[in-house]
């Protein structure tokens, strides 16, 4: 068994036009930077791309964007991108809104090997519209599916050879849901380490989940909102 | 006078109770946590996965992986705590979080709310309002009495696309603090120097003004 990739263009290589991609990251934190960088390089288009946020005019997900590499984005926030808005009100991206933890949920129901969830986030508002509901204890929760996702890529601070890995701070975010989800998970990692360096009790995900893992390099790690006490 | 956004916050903080674990919505909410009254603990939650929200960072100690919701850095405290989105929805969603104060674009008199769209001029996302709206016990809006063109944000239907509904319990504006009953608006208290013809006047929904309205204390 080897998980081990050389780098980010080997371990997307084989992701093709019209993939469904999930991308961790909360905002600009936690992303797979390599990976995004090397999905713009290799340059496949109709993207499905399934992330909380949508990245920045000229970092994440909005490097994807500017390359007119996707076709529809599912996220729960997607202000602070100016080409994103061009892009959706020109009718060119196919976008999905829904609420955070209903996305979240989906994510972790697909990684729990459950087809669906109920949620109460969005009853009574479009978000509910066509959409199966139930009551249970005399209150209303809408029916969810769990996503269907061929890659997810994420981003650790920590991996081993094995695949396990750790998050930091609030880096974590989405990360660990869809790494238990895609059909194929790709990790990118801060550091590499052999198998056996990460107590297993630190690990919160287990290596099962993590098909690719590779070393990342040239993090730039940049700050949405710099916010400091004076 | 009406109130500044600090007072608004700094009124919204007297609900704050010993042990309370509380979710601050972006704008006013977030101004919230400079106001925690003296004695008594209380846990912020960041729905992007952190309990224990200290305040933002000196220069030099900010870190790209630690960020609130509203993507500023910030820092830990003693007793901090870190988990995924979905734990961080699944505590909202179970009930575990005492109170929310989010901001928001109209309220009606049952206590819906619209925060999220402006059809046509604004497509930002719900982010995770639809999630707490939808479960909090205890939900605070944040808010103007009435918009840029003057008109009143406290209506008897939002016309905006909802966020949830049947949701919000209290409001507090630069004018008034209301709590939301099932026969509409109920005036609780004004602001030092603002008369209740006043808040009437700019209230649309429904309005319940039963006796003398005292002024808030602070």
């Amino acid at each position: 068994m080897n998980k081990i990739y050389k780098n980010a263009d080997e371990a997307v290589a084989d992701i093709k036009d019209g993939a469904v991609l999930m991308l961790g990251g909360f905002g600009l934190c936690g992303i797979p930077e390599n990976c995004i960088a090397a999905l713009v390089k290799s340059g496949p288009k109709n993207l499905t791309c399934i992330s909380n946020n949508a990245g920045v005019d000229d970092f994440g997900i909005g490097l994807l964007l500017q390359q007119k590499q996707l076709k529809k984005m599912i996220a729960s926030y997607v202000g602070e991108n100016a080409e994103f808005e061009r892009q959706l009100l020109s009718g060119e991206l196919e976008v999905e809104l829904i609420p955070q933890g209903t996305l979240a949920t989906r994510c972790m129901a697909s990684g729990y090997g459950m087809p669906a969830i109920y949620t109460p986030a969005g009853v009574g508002t479009e978000v509910a519209v066509g959409k199966e509901s139930r009551i249970f204890n005399d209150k209303e929760y809408l029916l969810e599916y769990a996503f269907d996702a061929d890659f997810a890529i994420v981003k650790a601070w920590r991996g081993d050879a094995d695949g396990n890995l750790v998050y930091k701070d609030t880096a974590r975010n989405f990360n660990p849901l869809m790494a238990m989800a895609g059909k194929i998970t790709i990790a990118e990692v801060e550091e590499l380490v052999p198998s056996g360096e990460i107590d297993p009790n630190q690990v919160h995900t287990p290596g099962i989940y993590v098909h690719r893992i590779f070393q990342g390099k040239n993090y730039e790690k940049r700050i949405e909102q710099l916010t400091l006490t004076k | 006078m009406a109130l500044t956004k600090e007072q608004i916050a700094q009124r919204i903080a007297k609900e704050l109770k010993d042990g309370y674990y509380v979710n601050l919505g972006i704008g006013i909410p977030t101004l919230v946590a400079n106001y925690i009254p003296e004695g008594i603990k209380v846990i912020l939650q960041s729905e992007n996965g952190l309990l224990g929200m200290g305040p933002f960072p000196v220069a030099g100690k900010e870190s790209a992986d630690l960020i609130n919701a509203g993507k500023q850095t910030i820092t830990t405290l003693p007793g901090s705590s870190i988990f995924d989105s979905a734990m961080s929805f699944g505590m909202i969603r179970a009930g575990k979080v005492n109170l929310t104060v989010l901001g928001a674009m109209e309220v009606s008199e049952n206590g819906d709310i619209a925060s999220w769209k402006i059809p046509g001029k604004m497509v930002k996302g719900m982010g995770g309002a639809m999630d707490l709206v939808a479960s909090a016990k205890n939900i605070i809006v944040a808010m103007m009495h009435t918009n840029r063109q003057g008109e009143s944000k406290l209506l008897p239907a939002c016309t905006l696309p909802l966020t949830g509904i049947k949701c919000i319990k209290k409001i507090v504006t630069e004018l008034a603090v209301l709590e939301v009953t099932e026969n509409g608006f109920k005036l609780l208290e004004r602001a030092p120097g603002v008369t209740t013809e006043e808040i009437i006047s700019k209230t649309a929904g429904k309005l319940i003004v039963e006796r003398e309205i005292p002024e808030m204390q602070f």
